[in-house]
């Protein structure tokens, strides 16, 4: 008998709980349409293609290659990076460059971006800073695998 | 002829006004339950990009129902697997035919009620449809010859059958209160008052049975905390060999059974279409004050207060639906059969005694 009370008194309660939020919800959605406290939400949906979350600074995104001043890759074809990737989906070929300040660059410079973890070691051993994983960029997808291989032109972008 | 007639219009304007209220709650139970949970719910569907707060959902639904297959499983029941939904839905569509919406209505002298049958024996006509009901689930878990199918629907017999006990029993000390089983003098009848203050509702004179009723009529939606036929979030159910129109049907047939038995809570326990204190000549207030209304303005607030009611009785099912989790198969029978049943037996025992001695 005092069981069944109890539980009774869970159940009301439990209504209570959600009666609240509905309440308090719809009132604050109510707020927010008629144009007061912008602030409170009713909700704590972002609705996602048209607002995105704040990124952390430091969020490791898709990578992007860094240019030198005339537009070329900063790149110097070193091959810390593929080296160091523990994905092994960095593939960098050398590549000669005329001007005597540059003298050797990527020719070939593609990331697998299927395998790729994001662990950022290659931005992390990168010399030359010219890797970096601050596009922000994190809705990927294809339709074809083929698609994901991002090359030297789709990295320089 | 013109009886006729005027039975047709009734007919359609209920039917439509329980589809319609079906069509729109699919809407209110997702807005209703993303708001209870801090979301926002389905607001994409759109047309000429107007949102309407996602009120095109429903039609984006039946749209996409629409043109889904219609697939009967090689190894069903044809006829009985195509009849099933359709039983379904047409026994609780039957049930609001009983169901008043309003006093009775003076067009040209003639009196009209605004409910489509009062028969003499309303309330068992309800009772009766309401566990006819059980057919549809019982036919469709049979005919789809697929073992989860059978599960649920046994389930589901099992369940109904139990839960109509304790459905019958809380109607049983109504029966016993109220003058008659018409429901339109039940619902007249409620519009007395009990110490000269309190509406005589009969949620007032048989708070138990309510209590009763209400858990074995939301007991007989099958809806969540007693979804065990239907398993929705593991499909273990009678529905389970159903897709495209059927399966809305069935679907609609869940809602239109919300809209019902709220229709019902309100119609023999919270006065039906009666406001407190609202007489055909306006309203008199308990402690002297009378304010006089023209009978149109009474009329259109007694079908209004209908309306209310039933819109809280559904908001309050769908709030039960969005807050208890599902109980176990023997909670279910226990609470049924070992609760229920004796409370109502409890409720028709007092109530004989409170009569009696009076």
């Amino acid at each position: 008998m005092k069981n069944a009370f109890r539980l009774l008194v869970a159940l009301v309660e439990g209504t209570i709980v959600t009666a609240r939020h509905f309440f308090s919800n719809l009132w604050f959605h109510f707020l927010r349409l008629i144009g007061l406290k912008k602030y409170r939400p009713g909700a704590v949906t972002i609705q996602y293609p048209e607002e995105t979350k704040p990124l952390p600074l430091r969020y490791r995104a898709v990578h992007r290659l860094m240019k030198r001043p005339g537009g070329k890759p900063r790149c110097v074809a070193c091959l810390l990076c593929a080296t160091v990737c523990p994905s092994e989906c960095i593939v960098v070929e050398a590549a000669g460059d005329r001007d005597p300040e540059i003298q050797k660059t990527a020719g070939r410079f593609e990331i697998d971006l299927t395998r790729c973890c994001f662990c950022g070691f290659c931005v992390e051993a990168c010399p030359e800073d010219a890797i970096r994983m601050d596009t922000g960029r994190i809705d990927l997808a294809a339709r074809a695998r083929a698609e994901l291989v991002w090359t030297l032109d789709d990295l320089l972008r | 002829m013109s009886e006729i007639s005027v039975l047709l219009v009734k007919i359609v304007v209920a039917l439509g006004w329980l589809l319609l209220l079906a069509l729109f709650l699919t809407w209110v139970e997702r807005k209703q339950s993303a708001v209870m949970q801090d979301r926002i719910g389905a607001n994409r569907a759109r047309v000429l990009g107007l949102r309407m707060f996602g009120l095109f959902q429903p039609f984006a639904d039946a749209i996409k129902m629409i043109f889904k297959e219609d697939f009967v499983p090689p190894f069903a029941d044809k006829v009985l697997h195509t009849l099933a939904p359709f039983v379904s839905f047409f026994f609780v569509a039957a049930a609001v035919a009983v169901v008043p919406f309003g006093p009775a209505v003076r067009i040209r002298g003639t009196p009209v009620l605004l409910q489509v049958y009062d028969g003499t024996a309303g309330l068992l006509f309800l009772l009766a449809m309401l566990s006819l009901g059980v057919y549809g689930i019982l036919l469709s878990g049979w005919s789809s010859r697929n073992r989860w199918g059978l599960i649920g629907g046994l389930r589901g017999a099992a369940q109904l059958v139990s839960y109509e006990i304790g459905l019958g029993l809380s109607l049983v000390g109504l029966i016993m209160v109220y003058p008659s089983l018409r429901l339109s003098e039940i619902v007249a009848y409620q519009g007395g008052l009990i110490l000269g203050f309190l509406p005589r509702w009969g949620v007032f004179l048989q708070p138990l049975g309510f209590l009763v009723f209400f858990v074995a009529a939301v007991a007989e939606t099958k809806r969540v905390p007693f979804d065990l036929p239907e398993g929705e979030s593991e499909i273990v159910g009678f529905n389970a060999e159903y897709g495209g129109l059927k399966w809305g049907l069935f679907m609609l047939t869940d809602f239109m059974e919300i809209i019902v038995v709220a229709a019902l809570a309100a119609t023999l326990f919270f006065g039906g279409w009666q406001a407190p204190w609202l007489g055909p000549d306006g309203v008199r207030w308990p402690w002297g004050g009378h304010w006089a209304m023209a009978g149109g303005v009474v009329l259109f607030l007694q079908v209004l207060s209908f309306q209310l009611k039933v819109a809280f009785f559904c908001w309050l099912q769908i709030l039960i639906r969005w807050t208890y989790p599902r109980i176990r198969y023997d909670q279910l029978m226990d609470l049924g059969w070992k609760l229920l049943v004796p409370l109502g037996l409890l409720n028709v025992l007092g109530t004989g005694l409170v009569m009696s001695l009076r």
